[in-house]
């Protein structure tokens, strides 16, 4: 019953924005209904629009864990877009360099790399609010513009000539598509960094719920003074919190650039570390609920592909943004009437 | 390279910064976090474009992008202060929004995913042949208004009862409210304040690249927070901290095709802000009630 009602609020929001969204399919002169029907078969009643769906939540399931294990421990991580980025770029450099090696090698480096990237990418901030005092979210944010210089860096001497991507990874690290399994999803980007997506979901729910450390980051997220009070180190906490954040992050470049184009590519990460934040929010923090948002807004992007020709398909992109706000205000507007 | 152009370069690139910067210090100081300021930037270069595409005249387009710049920070004033939601991720929720806005409305109107049409920007109004570059950017309309307004803003924040008022609602809501003086409406005015220097940073970027394209902001509004904190919260501060931040940018801009890694000099304002912010630069801080929402019942009123 407790889980239903925190259902509540997130689909209010989801209610509230897809009838704002109604309104401007029907300024755009088509039937609302109409275009949600064609959005709901499209991704969910053919495999292959099923398969979309899931490559499109893969890297948001990541970076919505990171944000929602930051958040936990009472932490703001903005820079998610930063460390998916160079979570890729490790992975992408790492397959590359690795060339011949057997998969048992490769695939477990390439995925260190990109978890180890964006740790050290979360550990600067947490370190500097640690040490410091220093508030997260500044730092995060310029740890995300730090990132996309790294890589216009690093590609001077990395990429391909007179292109924005790397060298192919090794046939070892690729992460095989998911219809060597399910041959219905044939021709969808979906593989199996959507496994390690989910199998992360899990070890995280564990995490947070039955481990000492877990606990921790609860109890300092929850009150601060009082953890530390319990004996708790709190700088230390916060710091480890917001690599494991990272990490988490880091991971989700495993989808595009080991699982879908095996190569890394600038600017592939399109903003999923940012929808990362919306993925945690509108999940409420919590691994299951991350894991249908991404379902969700990974619906909504690939949606915006499908009904493209009767309605502009950057209408999505603003359903994605009204859902965060509504979100936002919907349990605001309701804690102040109960006072 | 030629120094006046550097120095042409500079003021081009700082103005927007230092703009929002400045409106932003009014949001801050009255203790809302402002990350909306990207978006508030956004949609107002949209909206000087629609502006001056229908009128033909920048003056038109300056005033779609002040309401523009105002409606979205009236947005954000809503649910931060209105709300009291959180205020970081109102901002981020914005910004989402404002990005997919925009571009919704870039297709609608003119049919294309990139880019508007040109439209008409603000002349200088005076062209020196003798300072090239220079002359025409210190006398545009639009950076004269800034240079008088920087001043202005120094002087409402610090100089005025308006400004001591904001900064202690911003400090101690409780206090101001205990004097009868609705914080309320104090914080929802510093918002706004920094949605109209929002418009006009947007307006001017719009207007200097004659159109509109697709996320032209570019971060613009999150390094203009950066800077208003490396600028202690004040305007003045802000301003200048602009001025070092779009120098580095137009040394970066230099510098590109030069063979010199223009990435070292790209990255020094986000690692300035770093390093202000973890206090290597001297000890400054935040108004003490930055970020909290203010609820009159439960302090006790």
């Amino acid at each position: 019953m407790k889980r239903l009602v925190a259902l509540e609020g997130p689909l209010a929001a989801i209610a509230i924005a897809l009838g704002a969204g109604a309104v401007l399919i029907g300024i755009a002169g088509e039937n609302p209904l109409e275009i949600y029907a064609l959005m709901a078969t499209e991704c969910f009643g053919t495999p292959y629009g099923i398969g979309q769906v899931l490559f499109k939540a893969t890297p948001l399931i990541f970076t919505g864990l990171g944000v929602a294990l930051a958040f936990r421990g009472g932490l703001f991580n903005i820079g998610a877009e930063g460390q998916l980025v160079v979570g890729g770029l490790a992975a992408g450099l790492a397959g590359a360099a690795l060339t011949g090696q057997a998969p048992f090698v490769a695939l477990p480096a390439c995925l260190a790399a990109a978890a180890g990237a964006g740790a050290l990418w979360g550990a600067i901030p947490g370190m500097l609010r640690a040490r410091f005092g220093a508030h997260e979210v500044i730092n995060t944010i310029m740890l995300n513009f730090v990132a996309f210089a790294l890589v216009a860096w690093i590609g001077r001497y990395a990429f391909e000539p007179a292109t924005v991507r790397t060298a192919e990874i090794t046939a070892g690290a690729v992460l095989p598509r998911l219809d060597v399994w399910f041959p219905a999803l044939a021709g969808s980007p979906a593989n199996f960094a959507l496994v390690l997506a989910l199998l992360a979901a899990i070890v995280v729910g564990i995490f947070l719920d039955h481990t000492r450390l877990g606990y921790e980051i609860r109890a300092v997220g929850l009150n601060a003074a009082a953890a530390e009070f319990a004996g708790i180190g709190i700088g230390a906490t916060r710091a480890l919190t917001l690599a494991l954040s990272g990490a988490l992050a880091g991971l989700g470049g495993a989808n595009f650039v080991l699982g879908y184009k095996h190569f890394f590519e600038q600017g592939f990460s399109a903003g999923a570390g940012f929808l990362g934040i919306a993925v945690a929010l509108v999940g409420r923090n919590q691994p299951l609920g991350v894991v249908l948002a991404a379902l969700f807004f990974g619906a909504l992007s690939y949606s915006g592909l499908v009904i493209h020709g009767r309605v502009p398909k950057e209408l999505v992109d603003m359903l994605q943004g009204l859902v965060l706000l509504i979100a936002i205000a919907v349990p605001a507007a309701l804690a102040r009437r109960r006072g | 390279m030629d120094v006046l152009l550097f120095v042409a370069a500079t003021f081009r690139i700082s103005v927007p910064y230092a703009l929002a910067a400045v409106g932003a210090s009014f949001s801050e100081r009255g203790g809302v976090v402002n990350i909306a300021l990207e978006g508030i930037m956004l949609n107002s270069a949209l909206a000087y474009v629609l502006g001056a595409y229908a009128s033909g005249n920048p003056a038109v387009g300056l005033g779609a992008a002040l309401l523009a710049g105002l409606a979205t920070a009236g947005l954000h004033a809503w649910i931060t202060v209105g709300l009291r939601g959180e205020q970081i991720t109102s901002g981020i929720g914005i910004n989402l929004l404002s990005a997919g806005l925009t571009r919704y409305v870039l297709v609608s109107v003119f049919g294309s995913s990139s880019n508007s049409p040109r439209v008409v920007g603000f002349d200088p109004l005076v062209s020196f042949d003798t300072l090239p570059g220079l002359g025409s950017v210190l006398t545009s309309p639009l950076v004269l208004v800034g240079l008088v307004l920087i001043p202005a803003a120094q002087w409402l924040m610090f100089g005025s009862v308006f400004g001591l008022r904001l900064r202690s609602v911003g400090e101690r809501p409780e206090a101001v409210a205990a004097l009868g003086l609705p914080v309320v409406g104090y914080r929802v005015t510093g918002v706004l304040i920094s949605g109209l220097f929002g418009g006009l940073a947007g307006a001017w970027l719009a207007s200097e690249q004659h159109s509109f394209t697709d996320g032209m902001t570019n971060g613009r509004g999150y390094v203009a927070i950066a800077a208003m904190i490396v600028g202690r919260w004040s305007p003045f501060g802000a301003a200048l901290a602009c001025l070092v931040f779009g120098a580095a940018e137009a040394l970066q801009i230099a510098l590109q095709g030069s063979g010199f890694p223009s990435e070292l000099i790209q990255v020094l304002p986000y690692v300035v802000t770093m390093l202000a912010v973890s206090g290597f630069l001297g000890r400054s801080f935040p108004p003490r009630a930055l970020g909290t929402p203010f609820a009159p019942e439960r302090s006790g009123q």
